[in-house]
């Protein structure tokens, strides 16, 4: 981790840098989001930062704060060896307008990452060119990794998908092959036994 | 029968071609039974494609937010099943990071020995599971032959062939067994005779070159562009090793090269990691020869390490203190921590964020096979389909390392 980047950083960008510290040897720039973007630009292209890796991109979640979702990226250069970490926080209480710039633009590495982050957290990356889930399904309900998404929740089994030209795929019901004690449905109100 | 008579030097003839869309995984053995590729396809050349991942998923990230930090031994075992002490490793790491404790040298020799046998193991696994998906399935078996002398080894030091759990925060489950070092010795002798052997069986092969020289080449840009580290970053030709570049443990102390590929294409991945499988093991070597016979193994910190069995029935504060460390799990100080250590595919790190409670409030693993597998859409596009399979087996995805 390297002091340089955090004075650079202090010396252009002076007025979006909320607080920094170097908690266990990391200097940790936290900035606002909406500098995220320039930011991170700026340290790839300045010559005396040449952050040409971006490392790590993920989100932490504090639901009790007021911006909820932090995104932490973790640079690295690797001409000149020092990294750095910057942190900005998005989203409202309730995980609405979670939106952030997306680094795609300066590093590959970022749209997987990325799409991890909307994935697991429901972040919004604004100008990635693909951003839909990575590692779920896309009826998947939620945010698995947001602190509110109780692990032990059981997601509902999603129909056959409708294919054109394919009438092999038989649509079923939403509980069926679960366990009774995993169904949710009424099985008598359906029935028409409402007494 | 009409004789189909045409004159091609005449009439040129134009086949009607559209693009096809073919799917291959995810329950394809090429594609490591985890990942899904859909190929557009015009002619054998593939003109887009689209990496899917996920098949593997399992959650690990929620689930270490619910236990203790010891309890995140298991699963950091499970991301990389092949080479699990490096991950146990790089996370008994992270949380001394945490602490601002040092583990005795002793501990720190043996980390490394263990840590660089299952980097072989790793590198064989892929170099073998390589050569056999193109066909060549002798020196599949001969290296996994190696590989099994391996986890021998390792059950003998740690009880399990696979996930072995055997990290400690603050140590080791336990000090190195008395005659580990002359079978860690005789197992790295085995190792490099049979890699001469499936050096001589492969680099001669003239199929096997062809199906792999200037195949998936990525550029040096792109490679550092897509946050590739490890053997595939060091095959494009950037030198870059966590072990060289931020020294931990004693990788400062002992030598060894770090090789670099030139051509950056197939063929430069696979012999990345037959080369690093030599250096590996001189590593062991070294390691083994400075591992000191007697010493504490565990720091002495009554915080975070488990006291002695026959304390614990005999005395009120072990009982206590067995009690608080297991029942309420290590106290990590409130804050957050970047952790990075070389695994076997690359830079793996560990971001923790702890709120001084004893479980963690976030435990983010950087998987380096995930970088590579996102690369992989890059490598293929305009490869023809046969270039798959090497090109896939060439980046060493790691399901579980991937998916989490």
């Amino acid at each position: 981790m390297s002091q340089l980047l955090v004075n650079l950083i202090q010396s252009n960008f002076a007025s979006q840098v909320l607080a920094t510290h170097a908690q266990h040897g990391d200097e940790t720039v936290i900035l606002k989001a909406e500098s995220w973007f320039s930011v991170h630009q700026f340290l790839r292209e300045d010559a005396r930062a040449d952050v040409d890796m971006l490392v790590d991109l993920t989100v932490v979640d504090f639901p009790d704060k007021a911006p909820r979702f932090e995104i932490v990226s973790h640079l690295l250069s690797l001409s000149k060896g020092h990294r750095l970490r910057l942190k900005t926080a998005v989203g409202d209480e309730e995980g609405e307008d979670a939106v952030v710039a997306s680094l795609t633009a300066i590093w590959a590495s970022a749209n997987w990452m990325e799409r991890e982050a909307y994935d697991m957290f429901g972040v919004r990356f604004s100008g990635h060119p693909d951003l839909r889930r990575i590692l779920l399904y896309p009826e998947f309900e939620g945010f698995p990794l947001r602190k509110d998404y109780p692990a032990d929740k059981i997601q509902p089994l999603v129909p056959f998908r409708e294919v054109d030209d394919n009438e092999k795929l038989a649509p079923f019901g939403r509980d069926e092959g679960m366990s009774f004690g995993r169904q949710t449905h009424d099985w008598d109100a359906e029935a028409g036994n409402d007494d | 029968m009409e004789p189909l008579d045409v004159e091609l030097d005449e009439t040129e003839v134009e086949l009607p071609t559209e693009p096809m869309l073919v799917n291959v995984g995810p329950a394809h053995p090429a594609m490591h039974g985890t990942v899904r590729c859909v190929m557009e396809l015009s002619g054998e050349s593939i003109r887009r494609v689209d990496v899917q991942v996920g098949y593997l998923h399992r959650g690990f990230e929620k689930m270490c937010e619910r236990g203790t930090w010891t309890q995140v031994f298991p699963y950091v075992d499970r991301c990389n099943y092949v080479s699990p002490m490096l991950n146990n490793v790089g996370f008994a790491m992270a949380c001394e990071k945490m602490l601002g404790v040092e583990v005795p040298e002793r501990c720190q020799w043996y980390r490394m020995a263990l840590g660089e046998l299952a980097r072989i193991s790793d590198h064989l696994t892929c170099d073998g599971a390589m050569a056999m998906e193109l066909g060549a399935f002798t020196p599949f078996l001969w290296m996994v032959k190696a590989r099994d002398m391996i986890w021998d080894l390792m059950e003998e030091e740690t009880g399990a062939r696979m996930t072995h759990s055997f990290g400690r925060v603050g140590g080791m489950a336990k000090p190195p067994t008395d005659n580990f070092k002359e079978h860690a010795i005789a197992v790295v002798d085995q190792v490099d005779h049979i890699i001469d052997e499936v050096q001589k069986l492969l680099y001669g092969n003239r199929i096997f070159l062809d199906r792999l020289e200037g195949v998936g080449i990525i550029s040096q840009t792109d490679a550092i562009s897509l946050g590739w580290t490890g053997p595939c970053l060091r095959a494009s030709g950037v030198p870059y090793d966590v072990r060289r570049a931020h020294p931990y443990m004693k990788y400062g102390e002992v030598e060894f090269d770090i090789p670099v590929g030139k051509n950056s294409d197939c063929l430069d991945r696979f012999m990345m990691r037959i080369e690093e499988i030599r250096e590996s093991g001189k590593i062991v070597r070294q390691c083994v020869a400075r591992l000191p016979d007697s010493g504490p193994i565990n720091v002495d910190d009554p915080r975070v390490v488990l006291p002695e069995k026959d304390q614990v029935y005999g005395t009120i504060e072990a009982t206590i203190q067995h009690f608080k460390i297991v029942m309420e799990g290590l106290k990590l100080p409130a804050g957050e921590v970047y952790s990075y250590t070389e695994g076997g595919n690359g830079e793996l790190g560990f971001y923790l964020v702890s709120d001084g409670s004893g479980t963690p409030y976030r435990v983010r693993i950087r998987p380096p096979s995930f970088l590579a597998t996102a690369g992989l859409e890059r490598v293929i596009t305009g490869q023809m389909v046969a270039d798959v399979v090497p090109c896939f087996g060439s980046l060493n995805m790691i399901g579980g390392e991937c998916d989490r």
